[in-house]
């Protein structure tokens, strides 16, 4: 029987395959872990590699053709994997919850929220119809959800995607579950909101003892709540370790390849190149003989054309690699970044925006309603100078892809004037604008959708060049894009083949192909590394860094991921609510931010480093950004800052030099008590 | 809720008008003339007798004016007067329109009986004979010809087994109960007159299963489309996780959200079964609008034409209007102004 010691859960030699017709998917393929009473534990590792199957295993919760062939879950004593589906249906939301990572899709569009939450505690039984309703209240409540009585009576519609998410979180542990899997549950917030949410797990784990299984891609998030981690490649667990024993000294060369490939925000990898690993991870219907890394791993030896066991290589950890089971370190090869010389201090400007506003006119309410306006960027002064990089960072609706299609007069500003290379093209009409498309591209998150799928490679980089009669005849033509398929490190034959035969990374790299062939002055790269995994995202910044050395590109940057901006950005442009709140060198920036908001901003950061998050605990930012249709009075950040004073109310602050080369829009930051603050 | 109401009813009225001047104009361009086929070949080779229908009818004013007339007597409510019956269209339609009504809400309410829930099953149960079975009637449904479908059903079900009754409302031997509404269904029982109703009732299985085959049709097809749709959204996914019930989660969770698009369809089929089935009327003897249209088409009965026309056009506009509005109920995300 299951005694009180025994682990919560015991995962034994778990197989999950995907019966499809061209053969099984092997998407786990052995994995075995324990877990005990309110411990947390996560998971890394890069897409596909099995993490979300493994964790819908635990639950039975797979969808044809997946199935359990192998293994077993025992949970309090009991074989989850063989249990018949009406047991299965009970434990599933009583004994082990799940929270998934879109909170935009995960709540029924057409239910009240009430009937969502009430339902999860009505099923079990465990509560009548009344009391799950006052324990509803009570638990929107203990998530930070606002006026849970009104809450309660909405659809989901009318909420953001922190709000939805505090409503699963809500809805997961309400029938005090002994097990919480979180799969993935921040990624789709921003940092702030991500750091509130991760708040309120570890509350969770605190105060109900709830054991947590806490997926995902980014060390940072994992270092900040987990007690031990397992990281997955191939459908196998390759490490397994206290996250200060497996991020200080990891011991398989996958975790290694993850923690290097990854931009650090504490100054770490200051002005390294980040280090990458070559190739994909191997087909899950066919995994190599011997040790699934080693088409990838720069430590391979003889021996890993044996398949490794997962062995103890250590106290409380355990590495698939016979490297280091024999006793074999992973250094660290410490490769400067090549030397880039910094654009010099008064290079010509190439861009200068100044007061640029784009206001887009809502639909009204109703026929007699007052329209509405939103002011997505609302005033903003900005100058990119030749050879430069300039980062737009900020919270999800503060305006940054607005601006960036400002730039590339995709929109038609509203108001303000923008000058490129010393022309004026505020109001020129499209047809002006075309030639001059020559000379600004754009870099999309999703090369997929950036892609016409109906064309080959080969004719998507070809036609701007024919376009704009950059090259004579078709077989110039071929020729150049042979030569830009190998700018981006792509093979000549890659021409021939179309866009979905390519992997995320690779697409990317045809997109920056694309965007270099009519050799432009500025380049506009909307979150381009957002979709990619650490590895792959680390060798197109690599490649994006590079291509800038050596063509003297300019770049206007956007990314959510504060680390890849300071790795990446000579200056870092904060806004917020369609205004500029600071503007610095990104080094000073990270170092010694002014504005409050920048340095709640950065605050929220996770980084991949235990002693570092455990010791940082100051409260996330609070609340959510205000709606952008009725920004408030006076300083823009008033609502959420922990400085406001009465004058903030009321006088909107200006954008003021900060005397180190930035400016900053603060009544309270100047540079004199810039370190006073609680910083 | 109101404003918005008052909206679709202003933009409605302006596409029935429309809807009229459309079928004014080509009625009216149509080659063949009333008068020579209400005349006769003998009568029509008098001028005088000519000259007189035509002043009589109107028909010799300019096509505008005509247009102009008809608007006028639409306002006073006076579709004008049919040229074959000499009644005035409105009372014409209050004959015929009951037929149909009837008709067409016992077909339709049979597709929505049997649609609805053979699509969800389907869904549910991909691939499995339900799902088959569904993907048949849909197929047949919506590719069978009616009139074929029609014949058959007489033949074999009348004809040959005897089971159903032959076409018409009722028995020939059977008497109508008192008009009251029209509908023989709802009249025999306001009357008490029990066999009258299973009369009329047992009248009404032919031609509403071969009406509702078309509607039944779609409505398992789109039921099942969005159904499975439903069914692989991240909520639904959410609603296992939580431990609900198979029965909670597909009724409770997925069919709310397939519904969405089964209503817009069930409106617009249910307004096209009111507008009268020309074929299937025909061949069950059935007096309803399908056959008023037939004759009226038939005759070149102007009057008869337009008023037809403006009574399909309200319904279409009215069953649009109903959809919205459902959806508005249906579905939060839809603002309401
Ligand atoms: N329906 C399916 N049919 C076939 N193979 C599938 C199916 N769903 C997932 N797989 C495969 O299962 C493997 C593991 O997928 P899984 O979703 O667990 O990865 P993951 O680690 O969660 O990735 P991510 O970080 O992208 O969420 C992948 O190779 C994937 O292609
Ligand atoms: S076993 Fe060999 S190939 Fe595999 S990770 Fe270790 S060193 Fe690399
Ligand atoms: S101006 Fe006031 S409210 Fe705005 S950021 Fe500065 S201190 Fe905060
Ligand atoms: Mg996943």
């Amino acid at each position: 029987m299951h005694g009180p010691d025994d682990p919560l859960l015991q995962v034994r030699d778990l197989r999950t395959w995907f019966l499809t017709d061209a053969g099984p998917v092997r998407a786990v393929d052995g994995v075995s872990f324990d877990l005990r009473r309110g411990e947390t534990l996560g998971i890394v590792g890069e897409s596909g590699s099995g993490k979300s199957v493994c964790a819908k295993s635990i639950m039975r919760l797979l969808e044809e053709p997946a199935r359990i062939v192998g293994g077993s879950v025992t949970f309090r004593g009991r074989d989850l994997a063989t249990l018949d589906e009406e047991a299965i249906r009970e434990v599933r939301g009583r004994d082990i919850a799940m929270v998934f990572q879109d909170p935009m899709t995960s709540l029924n569009p057409v239910l009240r929220i009430a009937r969502q939450l009430v339902e999860a505690m009505t099923a079990h039984g465990r509560f009548t119809a009344a009391a799950a309703r006052a324990r509803a209240l009570a638990l929107l409540g203990r998530m930070g959800v606002p006026a849970p009585a009104r809450a309660v009576r909405s659809y989901p519609h009318q909420y953001s995607g922190g709000m939805r998410q505090r409503v699963m979180l809500a809805m997961g542990v309400s029938n005090e579950p002994a097990l919480l899997i979180a799969d993935e549950p921040t990624t789709a917030l921003d940092v702030t909101i991500q750091a509130q949410i991760l708040e309120l797990l570890r509350g969770l784990n605190a105060d109900l003892g709830t054991a947590v299984i806490l997926i995902s891609h980014d060390l940072g998030v994992i270092a900040n709540l987990c007690s031990r981690v397992l990281v997955m490649y191939a459908g196998e667990v390759v490490e397994e370790g206290s996250p200060e024993a497996l991020l200080g000294d990891p011991r398989h060369p996958y975790t290694w390849a993850l923690l290097n490939a990854a931009p650090r925000l504490d100054a770490a990898t200051e002005g390294r190149r980040l280090t990458t690993i070559e190739g994909q991870p191997p087909d899950p219907r066919a995994w190599p003989e011997g040790c699934r890394f080693r088409a990838r791993c720069p430590f391979a030896v003889a021996r890993c054309a044996e398949h490794p066991a997962l062995l103890p290589v250590g106290p409380g950890r355990a590495s698939r690699c016979w490297v280091t089971q024999g006793g074999g370190a992973l250094l660290t090869p410490a490769r400067p970044r090549p030397a880039a010389p910094p654009p010099p201090a008064e290079a010509e400007p190439l861009l200068v925006l100044s007061g640029v506003a784009k206001h887009f006119a809502l639909p009204r309410e109703g026929v007699f309603a007052p329209r509405r306006i939103l002011r997505a960027v609302d005033g903003v002064d900005l100058v990119v100078r030749r050879g430069e990089t300039v980062g737009l960072v900020g919270e999800s609706g503060c305006g940054k892809s607005t601006l960036a299609r400002l730039v590339t007069r995709l929109h038609e500003p509203t108001a303000g004037s923008i000058r490129f290379a010393g022309q004026d093209i505020t109001h020129l009409p499209q047809a002006a604008i075309r030639p001059l498309r020559r000379r600004m591209q754009m870099i999309f998150q999703d090369p997929y959708g950036s892609l016409n799928p109906r064309m080959a490679v080969g004719e998507i980089l070809a036609g701007p060049l024919l376009l704009h009669g950059i090259v004579a005849d078709r077989a110039a033509a071929a020729r150049r894009v042979a030569e830009l398929l190998d700018i981006v490190n792509l093979p000549a034959r890659a021409a021939a083949r179309f866009p979905h035969e390519f992997s995320g990374g690779q697409r990317q790299r045809i997109s920056i192909a694309r965007a270099l062939a009519l050799q432009p002055d500025l380049v506009v790269a909307d979150e381009p590394v957002s979709a990619l995994d650490v590895n792959i995202q680390a060798q197109i910044i690599n490649l994006m860094v590079e291509l800038q050395d050596r063509f003297g590109l300019t770049y206007l940057f956007i990314a959510h991921d504060l680390a890849v901006m300071r790795h990446v950005c000579d200056r870092i442009v904060v806004l917020y609510l369609g205004k500029v709140m600071e503007v610095a060198p990104a080094e000073a920036l990270f170092r010694a931010p002014l504005h409050p908001y920048t340095r709640t901003l950065i605050a929220a950061v996770p980084v991949p480093d235990p002693a570092l998050e455990r010791g940082r605990r100051s409260a996330p930012l609070p609340g959510e950004p205000p709606n952008p249709i009725s920004p408030p009075q006076g300083c823009r950040f008033v609502t959420r800052c922990p400085l406001a004073q009465p004058i903030c109310r009321e006088v909107e602050p200006a954008l003021r030099a900060d005397g180190r080369g930035g400016a900053v829009a603060c009544h309270l930051a100047e540079p004199a008590v810039a370190g006073a603050g609680p910083g | 809720m109101l404003r918005y109401v008052a909206a679709r009813l202003l933009t409605a009225a302006f596409m029935v008008l429309l809807a009229t001047l459309a079928v004014f104009l080509i009625a009216n361009s149509v080659p063949g003339d009333p008068v020579l086929s209400q005349l006769g070949d003998l009568a029509a080779s008098n001028p005088a007798t000519v000259a007189e229908y035509r002043q009589k009818w109107g028909l010799d004013l300019p096509i505008w004016d005509r247009y102009w007339i008809f608007l006028r007597g639409l306002l006073q409510g006076d579709l004008g007067s049919s040229i074959v019956s000499r009644r005035p269209v409105l009372a014409d339609i209050r004959d015929y329109a009951p037929a149909t009504i009837e008709l067409a809400s016992v077909a339709f309410l049979l597709s929505l009986l049997v649609g609805l829930p053979l699509g969800i099953l389907a869904a549910v149960r991909r691939d499995s004979w339900i799902d088959n079975l569904a993907r048949l009637v849909s197929l047949v449904g919506v590719s069978a010809p009616t009139f074929w479908l029609a014949f058959i059903m007489l033949a074999v079900f009348y004809g040959w087994l005897d089971w159903a009754p032959g076409p018409g409302q009722l028995d020939p031997v059977s008497f109508p109960p008192d008009r009251v509404t029209g509908l023989l269904l709802v009249d025999s029982l306001l009357a008490g007159d029990w066999e009258t109703f299973q009369d009329a009732a047992a009248h009404l299985v032919l031609p509403s299963i071969v009406l509702a085959s078309a509607t039944l049709g779609l409505i398992t097809r789109t039921t099942r489309a969005a159904m499975l749709e439903a069914l692989s959204q991240d909520y639904v996914r959410v609603a296992r996780a939580k431990g609900l019930r198979r029965r909670a989660i597909v009724l409770g969770h997925a069919a709310p959200n397939a519904m969405l698009p089964v209503v817009t369809l069930g409106g617009l089929a249910y307004a096209n079964l009111l507008s009268g089935a020309v074929l299937t009327e025909t061949v069950f003897s059935w007096p309803g609008l399908g056959r008023y249209t037939y004759q009226s088409a038939v005759a070149l009965d102007f009057p008869a034409i337009m008023g037809i026309t403006m009574i399909v056009a309200v319904v279409f506009v009215a069953v649009n209007i109903l959809v919205d509005l459902s959806y508005a109920l249906l579905d939060p995300r839809v603002v309401k102004g």
